[in-house]
Formats: C-alpha cells, sequence, structure tokens
C-alpha cells in the first residue's frame, strides 16, 4: 500500500511538468492501461455463460434473481416456527492483519464496516426491540468497542471511527468477551453471536474448547462469516452452539450472507424463558412544551415522548427510560415484529405449458398490471397464490415476500376469517 | 431489498399519483343528507384532471377499495395520450357492480357501516409503485392519497402496517383525505409514519379546494408549503383481553401479545400452531433428548 501511494505522487510529481503530453497514461493509473484492468480487476469472464449446445450466452438476471430468491425462500423457516424475537446479538468484527487484504476492494477491513453498517440498519429495522453490540479483535485481544444499545447511529459512529487493522486475532478471546458481557442479559432474551472472521488461524492463550463448551452451555447462538477460507474450528464452534457458518466468495455474496442474520432465527424454545415483560406506551408530548430531555440533558422544545411511569422525556423511541428504566416502545414497533410470526404462503410456480386453456390465461399480474406475457405473445414464468388463486409476475413475487409481507390478492378479497386476527 | 435510487433525471415535479377510492356502498349510503358518492366523484375528478394539466409527464392510477374485492379503474400511461380521468367512470360502474353482486352471496348486510378493503388497495399501490421504480431511473416521483370513509377494520391492523412500513422504506408517502364522520386511526399512523399528509376537511361541499390546495403538490414543493401538520397521533397500544387502550402493558416475549395486567399464561401462544402455550417464569419443561434430536 505505502510504495503504491509514493508512485502515485511521483507520478503527479511529474505531471507538473508535462501534464499536456501524459494525458493518455494519466487514465491508466498505477502503470495498468485500462484494457488490462478489465482482466485483472473486473473479471470481465464471469458475466457470460455457456447454453446446452456449448454457444456464449449472457446472464439472464431476472431468473437468475428470482432461482436465489426462491432458494432463500426455500431455506427460511416457515409458518409455526418459533422465532426469537427479542435478540441480544454482538457482532465481532476481525481486524487482525488480515482485514488489511485487499482481495475485497479496497480491503476487508472497509467492505466489512460497510456490510456492517448496512445490517446494523437492517437488523434495526426488522428487530426494534432488539439491541446489538460491537467488538473487535485486534492484536490477540479482545476491546468491547459499543455496549448493547438499541440505537444504530452510536453503533456505527463508532464503528467509523476505529478502522485499524494489525496484529493476530483470537477467537477465544472474543468468545471469552461476548461470553461474560451476554451473562448480564434478562433471561426471555435471545443471545447470539456474529463474527466476520478475516484471518486464517486462531491465537488463543488457552483451551478453545472449553470456551466453547461454556458458551454452549450458557446458551449463545455463535454463528460466523468467514472472509477467507473455511476454518474447522469455527465449523465445530457453530455446530456446537446451533448457528450457522458460511464463507464469503465475493463482495455481494457476503452482503446476502450478513443479511441473511437480519432476520430472527428460529428459536430453541429453552433457550429462553418465556417472561411478560412490562413496557410503556408514551404519548407524544404536546407540541410547544418546554422540558429537559433526559437522553441529552438539555432543555427541547416541542415534540418528544412522555414516559408514562416518571413522565421524563425521551426523544426517541425505542428506548429505556433513564430515570426509571422502563422499556419504552410504540405500537408500530411491536407490529413490524407480527410478519414473523404471520408469514405469507410462498407463491406457486405456473408454468406456461400445462393443461390451461390460452385464452383464460390472465394477461397481466393482479398486483402492478404488468403484462404476463414475453414480447411476441408468449406467455412468460409467473407464479400464482395458492390461497387466492392471483397471478403475480416474478418481481411482485419477491417484493411481496420480502418487503410487503401481505399478499395483495388475499388482501383484496373479503374473508370470513383470517388467520391475522391480531387486534390492537 | 436494497432501496430505491431516488430519481434525479427528471425534474423535480413529476409525480405518479395513486389515488385509492373508497367504494363502499354502505357508507355513502350513510352519509346521504351531507354528501352523496357523484358529489364526491365530481370533486375528484376535477383534482385527477388537474393533476394531470400540471406537468405533462405526471400520471395518475386509480384504485378503487370495495367492500368485497378491489381493482384497478384508471391509468393515464395506458391507452390514448391525453387521457381525461371521466374515463374512468365506466370502469368504475362495473367494478361497484361486481363488488355489490359478491356480497349478495353473505348475509351480513345488517352490520350497519363495514369496513372496506384499505389493505388490499394499499398492497396494490404498493405493487404498481414497485414496477415503476424498475422501469429505469428515468420515473416519476410516487406518492398514494387515500380518499377514504369508511371505519377502520381492525382486522386489517397488520396487513395495514406491513404496508405501511413497506412504504417508509420505499420513500413513498401516504397521504389521507377523511371523508365521513370519525377519525382513521390507521390512516393517521400511516401519514404520520410514511411522512404524508393526514386532513380531515371540515366542509365537504369544497372537497376539491382542499385537494386542490393540499394534495395537489408535488413531493419536492411540500418543502415550500405549510401543510397540515399531524397532531394527536396516537400511538398507544391496546390490550388484548379488554382492547382498552393502555399507557403501561406486559408483553409476552414469544407472541408479542399485550396484556393490561400480570398472568401466569399468555393466551395467544396457544393459537399459533407449533408454538407451546408460554408459562411464565419457567423454562419449558422439555427432556433434553428431544433438544439433542432437534439440533
Amino acid at each position: 500500500m505505502m510504495n503504491r501511494d509514493i508512485n502515485g505522487e511521483g507520478r503527479k510529481f511529474n505531471r507538473g511538468e508535462e501534464e499536456e503530453e501524459e494525458d493518455e497514461d494519466e487514465e491508466s493509473g498505477r502503470g495498468r492501461d485500462a484494457w488490462e484492468r478489465t482482466y485483472a480487476d473486473e473479471r470481465s469472464w464471469e458475466s457470460l455463460q455457456e447454453d446446452e449446445s456449448g454457444l456464449l450466452r449472457p446472464i439472464d438476471n431476472k431468473a437468475l434473481h428470482h432461482a436465489q430468491y426462491r432458494r432463500r425462500l426455500r431455506t427460511a423457516t416457515t409458518a409455526g416456527i418459533q422465532k426469537g424475537l427479542i435478540r441480544y446479538l454482538y457482532i465481532v468484527i476481525d481486524l487482525s492483519r488480515a482485514a488489511g487484504e485487499m482481495d475485497y476492494k479496497p480491503s476487508r477491513m472497509v467492505v466489512v464496516a460497510r456490510q456492517v453498517e448496512a445490517f446494523i440498519r437492517e437488523f434495526f429495522d426488522q428487530n426494534p426491540l432488539s439491541q446489538i453490540g460491537l467488538v473487535t479483535l485486534k492484536d490477540g485481544v479482545a476491546q468491547c468497542l459499543t455496549d448493547l444499545g438499541g440505537s444504530p447511529e452510536s453503533h456505527i459512529k463508532a464503528l467509523m471511527g476505529k478502522l485499524e487493522c494489525s496484529g493476530d486475532s483470537s477467537l477465544q478471546n472474543g468468545l471469552d468477551l461476548v461470553h461474560d458481557l451476554l451473562n448480564q442479559i434478562p433471561s426471555y432474551g435471545h443471545r447470539e453471536v456474529l463474527i466476520l472472521y478475516s484471518a486464517l488461524s486462531t491465537c488463543d492463550p488457552g483451551d478453545i474448547m472449553e470456551t466453547i463448551q461454556k458458551c454452549k452451555s450458557a446458551k449463545i447462538r455463535c454463528s460466523i462469516i468467514g472472509l477467507s477460507a473455511e476454518l474447522y474450528i469455527c465449523k465445530y464452534l457453530c455446530q456446537e452452539t446451533g448457528g450457522l457458518y458460511s464463507v464469503a466468495l465475493d463482495e455481494p455474496h457476503l452482503k446476502e450472507l450478513v443479511l441473511e442474520h437480519a432476520p430472527p432465527p428460529p428459536a430453541i424454545a429453552e433457550f429462553a424463558i418465556a417472561n411478560l415483560i412490562k413496557m410503556g406506551f408514551p404519548q407524544r408530548a404536546a407540541e410547544g412544551v418546554i422540558s429537559i430531555c433526559s437522553c441529552h440533558k438539555e432543555a427541547k422544545f416541542g415534540g418528544g415522548y412522555t414516559c408514562p411511569r416518571c413522565k421524563a422525556r425521551v426523544c426517541e423511541l425505542p428506548t429505556e427510560c433513564r430515570i426509571c428504566g422502563l422499556t419504552l416502545v410504540s405500537s408500530p414497533h411491536l407490529a413490524r415484529s407480527y410478519h414473523h410470526l404471520f408469514p405469507i404462503t410462498p407463491f406457486d410456480d405456473v408454468s406456461p405449458s400445462i393443461t390451461n386453456i390460452p385464452h383464460k390465461l390472465p394477461k397481466s399480474c393482479f398486483g402492478c398490471q404488468q403484462s404476463l406475457l414475453n414480447p411476441g405473445n408468449l406467455p412468460g414464468p409467473w407464479v400464482a397464490c395458492p390461497k387466492c388463486k392471483q397471478h403475480f409476475c416474478l418481481d411482485c413475487d419477491i417484493y411481496i415476500h420480502e418487503s410487503l409481507h401481505n399478499c395483495p390478492g388475499c388482501e383484496s378479497f373479503k374473508q370470513s376469517n383470517s388467520v391475522t386476527n391480531m387486534e390492537v | 431489498m436494497s432501496p430505491p435510487v431516488p430519481s434525479k433525471i427528471l425534474t423535480d415535479d413529476v409525480s405518479l399519483l395513486m389515488v385509492l377510492i373508497d367504494s363502499n356502498p354502505h357508507f355513502w349510503s350513510s352519509i346521504k343528507p351531507h354528501f352523496s358518492f357523484s358529489k364526491f366523484l365530481s370533486h375528484v375528478l376535477a383534482f385527477l384532471n388537474s393533476i394531470l394539466l400540471l406537468n405533462q409527464l405526471n400520471q395518475v392510477v386509480v384504485i378503487a377499495t370495495g367492500i368485497n374485492s378491489c381493482g384497478y379503474v384508471f391509468d393515464s400511461s395506458s391507452g390514448s395520450v391525453s387521457q381525461r380521468a371521466e374515463s374512468l367512470l365506466p370502469k368504475l360502474e362495473e367494478f361497484a357492480e361486481n363488488d355489490e353482486s359478491l356480497s349478495e352471496r353473505d348475509d351480513d348486510s345488517g352490520n350497519g357501516v363495514g369496513s372496506s378493503l384499505l389493505s388490499g388497495s394499499l398492497s396494490m399501490a404498493l405493487c404498481y409503485i414497485q414496477r415503476v421504480f424498475r422501469s429505469g431511473p428515468l420515473h416519476p416521483q410516487p406518492r398514494i392519497i387515500c380518499l377514504h370513509g369508511s371505519p377502520d377494520g381492525p382486522g386489517q391492523y397488520v396487513a395495514i402496517m406491513n404496508s405501511i412500513f413497506s412504504a417508509q422504506r420505499s420513500m413513498v408517502p401516504i397521504d389521507s383525505c377523511v371523508i365521513g364522520i370519525q377519525h382513521s386511526a390507521f390512516l393517521q399512523q400511516a401519514s404520520y409514519i410514511t411522512g404524508g399528509v393526514y386532513l380531515k376537511p371540515q366542509q365537504l361541499d369544497g372537497l376539491f379546494q382542499y385537494l386542490a390546495t393540499v394534495f395537489a403538490t408535488d413531493l419536492h414543493s411540500r418543502n415550500f408549503l405549510q401543510l397540515p401538520k399531524p397532531v394527536g397521533v396516537d400511538f398507544r397500544a391496546s390490550c388484548f383481553c379488554h382492547k382498552n387502550t393502555i399507557d403501561m402493558g406486559f408483553i409476552c416475549s414469544v407472541c408479542l401479545s399485550i396484556f393490561c395486567k400480570h398472568q401466569k399464561k399468555c393466551s395467544t401462544c396457544g393459537m399459533l400452531p407449533n408454538v407451546c402455550r408460554s408459562i411464565f417464569g419457567q423454562a419449558q419443561t422439555r427432556d433434553p433428548s428431544a433438544s439433542q434430536q432437534r439440533k
């Protein structure tokens, strides 16, 4: 890295004198021409595919995307399996020497930080009642970067401020630290750890097998995402604790693997004791009222929420009241988790070649009114809801199952009673 | 899903307006002396035509919300270039007849004013908006306006909240114009969470004025206008046992049901399939061999 910088500066210095003649060289940068870069950096051969007869054809992105989504849906858990909705998750980030490798551009550490930021936002979107904490592994020790908290901004700010890598990584120290930190959480919460591991080894002070057994008996679910290669110890840890181990191939794959951990995992009933948690539902304070807010300790004008137990003002929800310790939420926060409890059924593929009378086939998708026929009047693939029998295009299928969580067909026809009879 | 890239290629004032019209016949007959569906339509058609006149590239799509079904009745971007909003009338009539015929089979017309299927038309509107986002970087800025009057149906709560959160993620504001006597708590929450405008006009005879001054402007210009602010949005929850609104309650950690008093067992967990009835304070009794098999 240092060499490159010096070269770059050297070039710029020269360029000052010979600017007009060196315009072409400027664009090639770093000693390589643009055509060389497409082979070295961009791997252009990956965007081609062979069909059955050996001829080249470009990749059909839409069908591929849909097939990926179908795979995700099949491996995701179906309705009826209990999910851990109140999660306490520690993200352990490996900042050892291996994180400075540049096989991910610009470096593994930066890519991991970017994905963790996206993951934190997605996590709080899907699990508003849960909390995250950050731990780093550097120079053979594990340090707690942020405590368990529910505000995404503070975690992201702390992470982005501390991106330096050096030394070895120690899996055992990381697990020890997380185990001690997770001991303090209430018994109804699900304890989880997500480790983003770049190194190919671990440098431990003692017997890591003992630590793994300790974590297993403390009911902590450890999942690991590797960035270099598969390690036996990581696989063993995940198998023992019931987590997931996966190794990323490139940046989009890493993103997919990280975001897989955002929805709540299936819960093993003995891991968390069911409990009634006391929570408050604060009202929004009237506009124009001046009060001292308990989070920033300064006078604020208007807005904010009032804790129903101690009447302190808080700025945003969900949070824990700093004065009396009551968890404060609003009903939409609880509603964000309802779709995990009542997921919609996956749609069935409809192949255009089955014995449907051609003129009875639906012309357009029920949700978006897009034509289901390919150009040339040939029907393309589409899906149908098994309950309401309405037909949808592939893109609506993905949107409905991943973001909307309502079937427009089922919602648009009056049913006598529905499963989702929860009234709030 | 990654959030959509905001459109910056078209000028800022091009909008796609999804209009959800409440066609619940029970509701419209209940406010007969003050207002009627035909008067309402005349205001709305004038409003839709004025939107189409504000900018050549504006699009309007109308979805009718009935009591038994929902359906698209107008799309300004399909068919001939200069379509006037009046062309939705025959389709709307066909829809209303179809809707009524579906309800003749049921026998619960004595229930007073039932609720219309707002969750269905919201879901359809959001699917259409996703299609517009997929069409490339040159797309208008979408928003949804609900012209609604029927009371809220509690059975639709979860579906409406799902639609609201999806709209929030896609940055689509949901405006509400409530015709009728009562406020709608669902639409208040929808407009608050998505950043839209909620309005309950005082004088329905001047509905076009309200629509044209509050809801006609595009999203970019809203920064420069003084629009009705959200007041009194009540985010408190209701307990499952008595349906009272509560300030403080108890939440089951497994299924998130809300109770006003501490109890021994969660009454909802037993109804979710395959979930053990949660007994609070004790670990579920299971022998260790069963838990090993699960792994």
